[in-house]
């Protein structure tokens, strides 16, 4: 195997070991779920892989959060995850994600969580950026409103983005591409129209508490205060499956045991990181294909 | 019929009736939102830039391609005449399409034509091609010019720098991606 490939192998298993060490270290508890699932939370964006009569996970999410539902307090979880026809230079179809949860906590707890976590990854407390610059990793990190991000690096506001369909195209090609050069930043109050599972702020319900982690341009983690209202789950629910079947997809069953659980879930916060950006990111990586062992054009 | 999950570098498909090659290619995904495939095309027939962000639902052809192998027989003004060495058929291609690379063609060369929908829009050429030098100043013994190359015409007109002891009447290698001398051949 090629030096420079095999070096960037050695320092993955390194960083994946001490996440682990973190977060045991912090009281957490590891957890296995099934990869492969009968039923899946409905996301019109994410398309799955079918495994039989099952699908295979997109994320742990639901299965965790039946754990919380369960009496769990702090667990994660390092796994697989697939996602048909993401491919590109920060996208593999199946991919390595590290996701935890932490009971009667919100989304504030995690960003706390986020920085710790990257301090103990990098002793040294600097990451070298992709345009040779540093990244100082000091907490507190910076938090930017999707709202003042748009009115800081897009050529058009945010209202106007959503009311046009724009959202996505002007967060990825505009605005990512500025965000975490010079520190990690979060990205946070989204949209409620963007809130997926996340719970809406009780105090200004026009966004949702849920936040995504960007260092160097790359979107790293998405985090949020779980939403754990089950008819208002389940409304979120029937609708996105209506978008998914206006995208031409079939919807696939409703998770309902997890939707039994929800009415049981404390107060909670969860997050996912994607693992394989963050030894990108930790190894100077411009692709994910110098990350991992096989791409999948490889097999 | 090609989705945008299909999108590559290198892909070729058919967009307002043109046939464009994929040059650059990104796939974002931000947030929970929806795929975004923003890519670079080249305009296969007349080589114009285009920029466009497909999303997953898009779809689009695939472009009418094919690639025959042809001899090349002789010019007649601004048309190049040439012959399908499988069917023996002729075709004629003009000067605008073929480009830079009348300086390299000389008869009987065999090329690949590149067609859309049945009609050709260029030409694939050996990397190496060997021409006759026609015009060529002699070499001055003791030059202290200092000056390494000379100018010199090939036999299709062409004219490019060679070192400076080539002399007229002599065969030289040509790379035709760049169109540089490479080296002098004994003939």
């Amino acid at each position: 195997m090629n030096p420079q490939r095999l070096s960037v192998l050695r320092q993955r298993a390194v960083l994946i070991q001490a996440a682990r060490s973190f977060f045991v270290g912090q009281g957490f508890l590891e957890v296995e779920t099934p990869i492969r699932i009968p039923a899946l939370a409905p996301e019109a964006y994410i398309e799955p892989e079918p495994s039989g009569d099952c699908f295979l996970q997109t994320s742990p999410e639901l299965c965790m959060k039946r754990l919380l539902a369960a009496g769990c307090d702090k667990i994660f979880q390092v796994c697989k995850c697939f996602r048909r026809n993401e491919r590109g230079d920060r996208h593999l179809p199946e991919l390595t994600m590290l996701e935890w949860y932490r009971a009667g906590a919100d989304y504030r707890a995690l960003m706390a969580d986020c920085e710790a976590l990257l301090l103990a990854l990098c002793p040294d407390g600097r990451l070298r950026g992709g345009e040779g610059q540093w990244l100082a990793l000091a907490p507190p990190w910076p938090r930017l409103t999707v709202s003042q991000a748009f009115a800081r690096y897009a050529s058009l506001p945010l209202d106007q983005a959503l009311a046009e369909g724009r959202f996505e195209e002007v967060m990825a090609f505009e605005i990512e591409p500025f965000l975490g050069r010079a520190t990690p930043l979060f990205l946070c109050d989204y949209p409620a129209s963007q809130a997926s599972l996340a719970r809406l702020d009780p105090d200004h319900p026009q966004v949702a508490q849920r936040f995504e982690l960007y260092l160097d341009g790359l979107e790293l983690a998405n985090g949020f205060s779980e939403l754990i209202d089950a008819a208002e789950q389940r409304r979120r629910f029937v609708e996105e499956r209506e978008l998914i079947l206006a995208l031409g997809r079939p919807p696939g069953p409703l998770p309902e045991p997890f939707l039994a659980d929800l009415a049981r879930m404390p107060p909670s916060a969860g997050i996912a990181l994607g693992l394989d950006r963050l030894v990108m990111l930790f190894t100077g990586s411009r692709s994910i294909d110098q990350v991992v062992a096989f791409t999948p054009e490889s097999l | 019929m090609y989705t945008a999950a299909d999108l590559r570098k290198g892909l070729k498909l058919e967009i307002d009736g043109y046939p464009y090659i994929v040059t650059e290619f990104q796939f974002a995904k931000p947030g929970k939102g929806q795929a975004l495939y923003r890519t670079k095309m080249r305009n296969m027939v007349n080589g114009n830039m285009l920029e466009r962000t497909f999303r997953s639902n898009d779809k689009f052809e695939k472009a009418d391609l094919e690639e025959r192998p042809m001899q090349y027989l002789y010019s007649q003004g601004d048309d190049f005449i040439f012959m399908d060495t499988q069917n023996y058929e002729q075709m004629t291609i003009t000067r605008d399409h073929l480009g830079e690379n009348t300086n390299y063609m000389t008869d009987n060369m065999e090329v690949q034509v590149l067609l859309f929908r049945g009609a050709p829009i260029g030409v694939t050429l050996p990397i190496t091609v060997t021409l006759r030098v026609i015009k060529a100043d002699p070499w001055a013994k003791g030059d202290t010019s200092g000056s390494d190359s000379k100018p010199v015409t090939v036999e299709t007109g062409y004219e490019l720098q060679v070192p400076p002891f080539v002399d007229e009447g002599e065969l030289i290698q040509i790379d035709t991606r760049t169109g540089e001398y490479m080296t002098r051949v004994k003939g």
